[in-house]
């Protein structure tokens, strides 16, 4: 197994240098260029050629290109060409609350979809299997921004119970943290949960046809130790592997639920620094991702050895 | 009872709360229109960055409510009788937030450093011969000749302000941003607690001593009103609207127009009208370099194709926020004249595009850059595209975020070769109130703004008013300026519009309407 994640560690390597390259060469042929949108609207042809010079922009891509491997080797993601800060710190900034955000919207999204997709299951074409379904066509259906809205209609606006926006970091108290995370997580959450509850019935329905199930039944166990110990722990691999790939998303920014209740997370980050052309944010954004979508991957793979001791590396 | 529960759910919650520390402080919290990414308001024109300027920076001179400039940072000051040299003291008590005494150093420096960056300031440094130190608090500004906007250059309320900044941050290249924002201001830049792109924080100068004359606009006291000012970052209208209701903010400074009605219902929230002539000014910029609109009958043809009505009731909807305006200098502003303005008599696509074939257009495309994400110039270029189609023009509407039009709109080469032909882009009324900050309004061929309208008489004229010594000889100038300025068509105005304020009138007082940029310092919270 160690020598495995090794590997897979190794692996990633040429997938970041990849990626690095792809990145760094799009944002150069997009059209756009941060030193107009700096420069402002009466800036001349002239000034904006100054603006382009200092920043360095105008030197060849390659040399460019050269500069910014070498600082990244250095583990320097460079510097944000509108804020003067640094991009190591404008992403730490805003990985507090994606984390948050991700951690509470799986937590909402899994405990929902579980119970739904094995109850479904269990009582498979049945009215509450049914009824279980459409729920979630509805929640996987329904665009988050339109539920997001609603929810801050009756609940913030209406009923004034919690705030329309904004994120409190925990260290400023757990109850506004936790606040500024419910609306949101909801709105999130049930687009993963219809996921996770269709995949887990998928799942269980496949595993509750199998002999053992059968025998379990008939050996009299109680329908729940059936259900939870024998049919979910089995039918688990494909359902972790959906809730990783929501991870993976999450992590990588759910933009239309950070704007909606503004919440500076990365994602927003993202598109204001597309937007803005500010190229090294974008860059040193993109790379973050990558590497949080190839560690949420091999932690899938690993995790299926734990819950299927027949797969082994 | 759904509320109920709910209710004592959070109620359990509640012991588990740490303490707020900043809930005794007074904290004004506003949602502007843009969010504070650059911190140099000398490097860049964004009103954003000079509203946060305007709260960090001090200058020499502000501009009050009627747009006349008014001794800020200076005590007194004495302009010899042939008005070529300046002499300026500065008042007692002006330190900077590291503690160190603003001295005459600094505030050379500093407008060097702005004269060299910003337009106006180019203008007015295009005039001085040179700046010297008496003292530390008084230095003198000589002129080559006499220039009557030296004052309300340095007071100036939009785009880049004079900044007054500590010498060894204006020594800084002008084309490279401060990395310090130390100024002298009313409030104080927290730079420790800047989330780019989602809050700046700013804390009550406790040392700052104001002037003794009541507040009007930037000019007379500015007295720190609350102990932090925090400028949130909203980019969902909606949003925002909705954080206000619910008393999230205080302040939110362009409400989208949709949402107006709905503001003027709710509950603890006031709009107010922004200032006499804070309104918007809608432009459309043709490009003098390449045909057709290199011949001036070509130009003014495009004149028959602007119904302003159709412009602004696409943009704004209630005709109480906006006006037609048919002049290129702000309407309700000191200098609106309707020089030019029977160019704009009628809408008549047939007539337009008469007259561009008799200027030599044969059906080329014309490039018009269609900017897809801009809240006012994206339903204005629909209009402007619409008209032209019905006109029979050859249209190659071009669509890209706002961010590649700003790029392309700065390429000179011809359309074909990744140029343009048209854009639409707007202007602040307080800017566009006067011929000389209305960079505009300019004709300096390519040195100046994109499109590079080229002619001799507009920047003889505005070089003229400038140094005009009476109010007269202002108006009739202005005048024959907007004339000439709309015969060469420097640019189509498409109307103006006001986007009032929105606030928490149970909350917060001492809103003042804004005047080019939004004055925050004031406010007080109930």
């Amino acid at each position: 197994m160690t020598s495995y994640i090794v590997r897979r560690l190794f692996a990633t390597l040429p997938v970041m240098a990849v990626v690095a390259l792809f990145v760094f060469f799009l944002l150069r042929f997009a059209p756009g260029d941060p030193a107009a949108i700096i420069a402002g609207d009466d800036a001349t042809a002239e000034s904006i050629a100054a603006v382009r010079a200092k920043l360095g922009l105008d030197r060849p891509m390659v040399e460019q290109f050269v500069v910014w491997v070498g600082q990244l080797l250095q583990g320097d993601m460079g510097v944000s060409i509108f804020s003067n800060l640094a991009v190591t710190r404008l992403i730490a900034q805003r990985l507090e609350p994606t984390v948050a955000l991700t951690l509470s919207t799986l937590f909402v999204a899994v405990a929902l979809a579980i119970p739904i997709g094995v109850v479904a299951a269990w009582k498979a074409r049945k009215l509450v299997d049914r009824l279980a379904m459409a729920f979630a066509v509805l929640g996987f259906a329904m665009p988050t921004f339109v539920l997001a809205y609603i929810l801050i209609y009756f609940f913030a606006v209406q009923w004034q119970l919690l705030p329309v926006q904004g994120y409190s970091p925990i260290r400023e108290g757990f109850w506004p943290f936790v606040e500024s995370l419910i609306l949101p997580s909801v709105a999130l959450g049930i687009t993963y949960m219809a996921l996770i509850a269709r995949i887990t019935r998928a799942s269980m329905l496949e595993v509750l046809a199998q002999d053992y199930i059968r025998t379990a039944n008939s050996k009299g166990l109680a329908t729940d130790r059936v259900l939870l110990l024998h049919a979910l722990k089995n039918a688990a691999v494909p359902i972790v592997t959906v809730i990783g790939i929501g991870i993976a998303l999450l992590i990588s920014g759910v933009v239309i639920t950070e704007t909606v209740f503004n919440i500076p997370g990365l994602g927003r980050l993202t598109v204001d620094a597309v937007l803005k052309r500010d190229y090294p944010v974008v860059q040193g954004l993109i790379l973050v991702f990558a590497g949080a979508k190839v560690l949420v991957n091999l932690i899938i793979d690993i995790s299926y050895a734990f819950l299927d001791p027949r797969i082994r590396y | 009872m759904f509320r109920r529960i709910l209710a004592g759910a959070l109620a359990l919650a509640v012991p588990f709360a740490a303490a707020n520390v900043q809930a005794q402080e007074k904290v004004l919290k506003a949602v502007m229109h843009a969010d504070v990414r650059v911190i140099d308001p000398v490097w860049t024109t964004q009103t954003i960055a000079n509203i946060h300027g305007a709260l960090v920076y001090d200058t020499l001179f502000g501009n009050d409510g009627n747009q006349k400039p008014q001794p800020q940072m200076v005590g007194k000051y004495e302009i010899s009788p042939d008005r070529l040299t300046y002499t300026f003291t500065l008042r007692d008590g002006l330190k900077f937030h590291d503690g160190s005494p603003v001295t005459t150093k600094d505030v050379i420096a500093s407008l060097k450093r702005w004269g060299a960056k910003d337009g106006v300031g180019q203008r007015l440094m295009g005039f001085v011969t040179k700046m010297e130190p008496v003292d530390d608090k008084t230095f003198t500004m000589v002129l080559r000749e006499p220039y009557g906007m030296v004052l309300e250059s340095l007071g100036k309320s939009q785009s880049s302000i004079a900044a007054i900044m500590r010498e060894k941050d204006a020594l800084t290249d002008p084309q490279q941003q401060v990395k310090e924002a130390v100024g002298s201001g009313p409030y104080m830049f927290a730079k420790d607690q800047w989330v780019p792109g989602s809050k700046a924080v700013y804390l009550k100068n406790k040392d700052y001593v104001p002037r003794t004359e009541a507040p009007s606009s930037f000019a007379g006291a500015k007295i720190p009103g609350v102990d932090r000012i925090e400028l949130v970052w909203i980019s969902d209208p909606q949003t925002t609207m909705s954080a206000l209701i619910n008393g999230e903010i205080d302040f939110y400074e362009q409400p989208t127009n949709d949402f107006l009605p709905l503001l003027e219902k709710a509950r603890g929230v006031k709009l107010m009208k922004t200032g006499k002539i804070d309104s918007t000014q809608g432009m459309i910029r043709l490009n003098h370099l390449h045909p057709p609109f290199d011949n001036v009958k070509a130009r003014q043809a495009m004149y028959y194709l602007i119904n302003q009505e159709d412009f602004l009731r696409t943009i704004v909807g209630d005709p109480k926020f906006y006006r037609v305006c048919k002049g290129l200098l702000t309407c309700g502003g000191p200098y609106e004249n309707n020089g030019g303005s029977e160019l704009m008599k009628e809408y008549n696509p047939k007539k337009a595009l008469q007259l561009l074939k008799e200027a030599g257009y044969k059906g080329e495309p014309i490039t018009v850059l269609a900017a897809t994400d801009h809240a006012t110039i994206t339903p204005a270029t629909q209009v402007l595209i619409q008209a032209m189609r019905e006109a029979g023009i050859n249209v190659d509407a071009q669509s890209m975020d706002w961010g590649s039009v700003v790029t392309r709109r700065a390429k000179k080469e011809p359309p074909s070769q990744g140029g343009w032909n048209i854009f639409v882009t707007t202007s602040g009324g307080v800017g566009s109130s006067n011929p000389v900050l209305h960079t505009w309004i300019g004709a300096a061929c390519e040195k100046g703004l994109f499109g590079w309208p080229c002619d001799p008489e507009v920047e003889k004229l505005r070089n003229a008013f400038g140094m005009a010594a009476t109010e007269e000889e202002r108006q009739k100038i202005a005048k024959d300026l907007q004339t000439r300025a709309m015969e060469q068509v420097v640019f189509l105005p498409f109307g103006q519009w006001d986007t009032p304020i929105a606030f928490r009138g149970d909350k917060i007082d001492n809103v003042v309407p804004n005047t080019g940029l939004a004055v925050l310092w004031g406010i007080t919270k109930k």
